[in-house]
C-alpha cells in the first residue's frame, strides 16, 4: 500500500475508526472500546495510512509486514483499520461478535480476513512475532513483524522471556509497540502492579527503546522510521495514550476497558465523535 | 535379542533423518536437547535450531509464530515443563490448528529417581482434551521414528508425542509403517485383552506369557495413538474377546483407559479394567521398582486380566 501522510485524511481516517469501534460495540452488547479508541492513531498508522507492507487484495502474500495483536481485546479497532485498508467491507463490521460473524470477540485467523495470527490470552503475542521474525531471517525474506501490547498486559512473565529470545537472536524485524495508557481492568496499572519504569526495564533486556506521545501521528511515523533503521537489536515503541480517548466519558476511566455504552451514553460518545446518531 | 532404547533416542535419530528431506523443518528446545536428544538435530542443522532457553511458554509460542510462516516447527522439552504452557498450546496453537509438533521427553512415572515432580502422568489427558490435537504414545523406536515420519510429512495442525527417559525392548520390527489412528495387534488371543501405550505395552507383552502359562490367550494391543484412536480394533477386540484392560504409564482419569472407555461406552459396552496411576502422585525410585509399586508391572496387568474372566 502506497504510504499517507496527508495530515487531514490521517485525522479523518482516526475518526473513522473512532466512531467504528463505538458502534461495533454498542450494536455487539458488549467489547472493549476504552483501548481501541486509544490506539487509532497507531492503527491507522500501520494499515490505511500504510506502514505495513502489505496487500489487502492478497492477504495471505508470503512477504507481507506481519502483524500480531497481542492484546487481542481491542480487535474493534484492529477491524477497523483492517476494513478501512480494504480487506473487506465496513459493512462487515456491524457483525463484530454475532453467531457466525468472521470478526470473534478476540482475533481468529482461521475466520478473519487479514488477521495473520489468532490471539486473545495476553501475554503471547511477542512469543508469536518472533517465531515470524526468526522465519524471515531464515527465509532471507525482508519482511518485518509488528506486535503491540498493552502496559498491563507486560506484568505476564511471558512478555520478558520473549524479550529475552528477541534480543538473544538480534530480531531487529521486530517492532513493539507498547500501549501505555496507564489503565488496567481493576484501576490504575501503577496501583494493581507497578510495571515502571517501563523504557529501564526494555533498555535492560537490551531493547532499542523509543517513547512518544502515541496519539500524534508525526511522532508514531518518525518512530516507525527509526524502528526500521534500527540494526541488531529489536525496537519497542513506548507510546503513551489516552485510553478511551474521543469520548468524553470513557476517556482515562478503567470503567470503561471492556463494558458497551447503553443508548444514553452511544448517543453521547457519537456526538463527541460529531455524529448526530438516531438509534 | 531385541534391541533396547529410549524412545526419546528414536526421536533424535529421526528428526535429524527428517530433517534432510524436509528443509522447513525447525527444531526448538527449553535447555534440555542432550536429553530431549534434539540434539542430534542440532549437530546437523545448527542453524535450523533455536534453543530458547528455561521458557516453554515463550518456547511454545515462538513455534507457533515458525508455523504461520510455513516452517515446520519440532519444539521439546520434558512433558512436565511442558505442561506448563498448555493455556499456550490450546489458544495459539490449538484453536489456529498451527502445525506445531510439540514432542515432549521424559514422560511418565518411569522419570524414575527424580520423583513426583518430575513425573508426567497426566500430559495425555490435558492433550487429548483439546480439539485439532493429535496425541501419540509410541511404545518402541519403530512406532516412534514412525510417527516422526509421519508428522513431518503430515504438517497439517499440532501433534503431541510422548516419549520416554527410560530405555525399552522394541516390540515391533523394521517393516513396521506408521499410520495416524491405527493400533497393532501384537498377538492374537481371544480370551481377553489388553490394550496399552509406551512403555507398558512391554510389561502387557510380559503379562501375556505369564496369562499364557496359566491357560488363558490375550490379545496384545499397542496402541500408539491416543487421538484420534483406532476405533475398529477396539470394538473387533471388545466382540471377539471376553473383557478389555487397558494399561498406560498415566493417570487412569483422561488417558489410553479413558479413551478406550469412551468408544465402548458409546458403541460396544464391554468389562474393563485400568492399569494406570490411580489417581496418585509417584515418588523417587528405579522405574521397575515404582512399576510394582503403583500397579503398571506385568503381573499386576496379568492379574488384571484374569480378575476380568472372573
Amino acid at each position: 500500500m502506497t504510504k499517507t501522510r496527508d495530515k487531514q485524511k490521517l485525522a479523518d481516517q482516526a475518526l473513522r475508526l473512532r466512531r467504528h469501534v463505538v458502534e461495533m460495540v454498542y450494536q455487539a452488547g458488549s467489547g472493549h472500546p476504552g483501548g481501541a479508541l486509544g490506539m487509532a492513531e497507531v492503527f491507522v498508522s500501520l494499515y490505511p495510512a500504510g506502514e505495513l507492507k502489505i496487500r489487502p487484495e492478497e492477504p495471505k502474500w508470503d512477504d507481507r509486514d506481519r502483524f500480531v495483536l497481542s492484546k487481542g481485546h481491542i480487535c474493534p479497532g484492529y477491524y477497523a483499520a483492517l476494513a478501512i485498508a480494504g480487506y473487506f467491507s465496513e459493512d462487515l463490521l456491524p457483525t463484530f461478535r454475532k453467531l457466525g460473524s468472521p470478526l470473534q470477540g478476540h482475533p481468529c485467523m482461521l475466520k478473519g480476513t487479514g488477521i495473520d495470527v489468532s490471539s486473545g490470552s495476553l501475554g503471547q503475542g511477542l512469543s508469536v512475532a518472533n517465531g515470524m521474525a526468526i522465519a524471515a531471517k531464515l527465509d532471507g525474506k525482508s519482511y518485518r513483524v509488528y506486535v503491540m501490547l498493552g502496559d498491563g498486559e507486560v506484568q505476564e512473565g511471558q512478555v520478558w522471556e520473549a524479550a529475552m529470545s528477541s534480543t538473544h537472536y538480534k530480531l531487529d524485524n521486530v517492532c513493539a509497540i507498547l500501549d501505555s495508557n496507564g489503565l488496567q481492568i481493576d484501576g490504575k496499572v501503577s496501583e494493581i502492579m507497578g510495571v515502571a519504569p517501563l523504557a529501564g526495564k526494555w533498555e535492560a533486556f537490551g531493547w532499542n527503546v523509543i517513547e512518544i506521545d502515541g496519539n500524534d501521528f508525526d511522532q508514531i511515523f518518525d518512530a516507525f522510521d527509526r524502528a526500521r533503521a534500527t540494526k541488531g537489536k529489536p525496537t519497542i515503541i513506548i507510546a503513551r495514550t489516552i485510553k478511551g480517548k474521543g469520548v468524553s466519558f470513557m476517556e482515562n476511566a478503567c470503567e470503561w476497558h471492556g463494558k458497551a455504552p447503553n443508548e444514553e451514553q452511544y448517543r453521547q460518545a457519537m456526538s463527541d465523535l460529531g455524529v448526530h446518531a438516531t438509534v | 535379542m531385541a534391541e533396547k532404547a529410549a524412545t526419546r533416542q528414536a526421536y533424535g535419530k529421526t528428526l535429524a533423518e527428517v530433517g534432510e528431506l524436509h528443509p522447513e523443518i525447525v527444531v526448538l528446545d527449553a535447555d534440555l536437547s542432550k536429553s530431549t536428544m534434539t540434539v542430534d538435530f542440532l549437530k546437523k542443522f545448527p542453524d535450523r535450531f533455536f534453543n530458547m532457553g528455561i521458557a516453554e511458554s515463550d518456547m511454545v509460542d515462538t513455534a507457533a509464530g515458525l508455523a504461520t510462516c510455513g516452517k515446520i516447527p519440532f519444539a521439546s522439552t520434558f512433558a512436565i515443563f511442558g505442561s506448563r504452557a498448555w493455556e499456550q498450546i490450546r489458544n495459539t496453537v490449538c484453536r489456529a490448528n498451527l502445525n506445531v509438533n510439540l514432542c515432549f521427553t521424559h514422560a511418565g512415572i518411569s522419570v524414575g529417581e527424580d520423583g513426583a515432580s518430575a513425573q508426567a502422568n497426566e500430559d495425555m489427558a490435558i492433550m487429548r482434551v483439546l480439539p485439532n490435537m493429535r496425541v501419540i504414545c509410541p511404545c518402541d523406536s519403530f512406532e516412534t521414528a514412525g510417527a516422526v515420519r509421519y508428522m513431518a510429512e503430515h504438517p497439517d495442525g499440532p501433534y503431541y508425542l510422548r516419549l520416554g527417559r527410560a530405555k525399552v525392548v522394541d516390540v515391533l520390527t523394521e517393516d513396521y509403517r506408521f499410520e495416524l489412528g491405527k493400533g497393532t495387534a501384537l498377538c492374537d488371543g481371544g480370551d481377553v485383552t489388553i490394550i496399552a501405550c509406551g512403555s507398558l505395552v512391554q510389561q502387557s507383552m510380559a503379562a501375556a506369557e505369564e496369562l499364557a502359562a496359566e491357560g488363558i490367550q490375550a490379545r496384545v494391543i499397542t496402541m500408539p495413538a491416543i487421538k484420534p484412536i483406532d476405533e475398529d480394533l477396539i470394538l473387533a477386540a471388545a466382540a471377539e474377546t471376553k473383557g478389555i484392560v487397558t494399561a498406560e504409564e498415566h493417570q487412569v482419569i483422561g488417558g489410553l483407559g479413558s479413551a478406550v472407555a469412551e468408544v465402548l461406552a458409546r458403541k460396544h459396552p464391554a468389562p474393563m479394567k485400568f492399569i494406570g496411576m490411580q489417581d496418585t502422585f509417584g515418588e523417587s525410585g528405579t522405574p521397575d521398582e515404582l512399576f510394582d509399586k503403583y500397579g503398571l508391572s506385568a503381573p499386576h496387568i496379568a492379574e488384571a486380566a484374569t480378575d476380568l474372566l472372573g
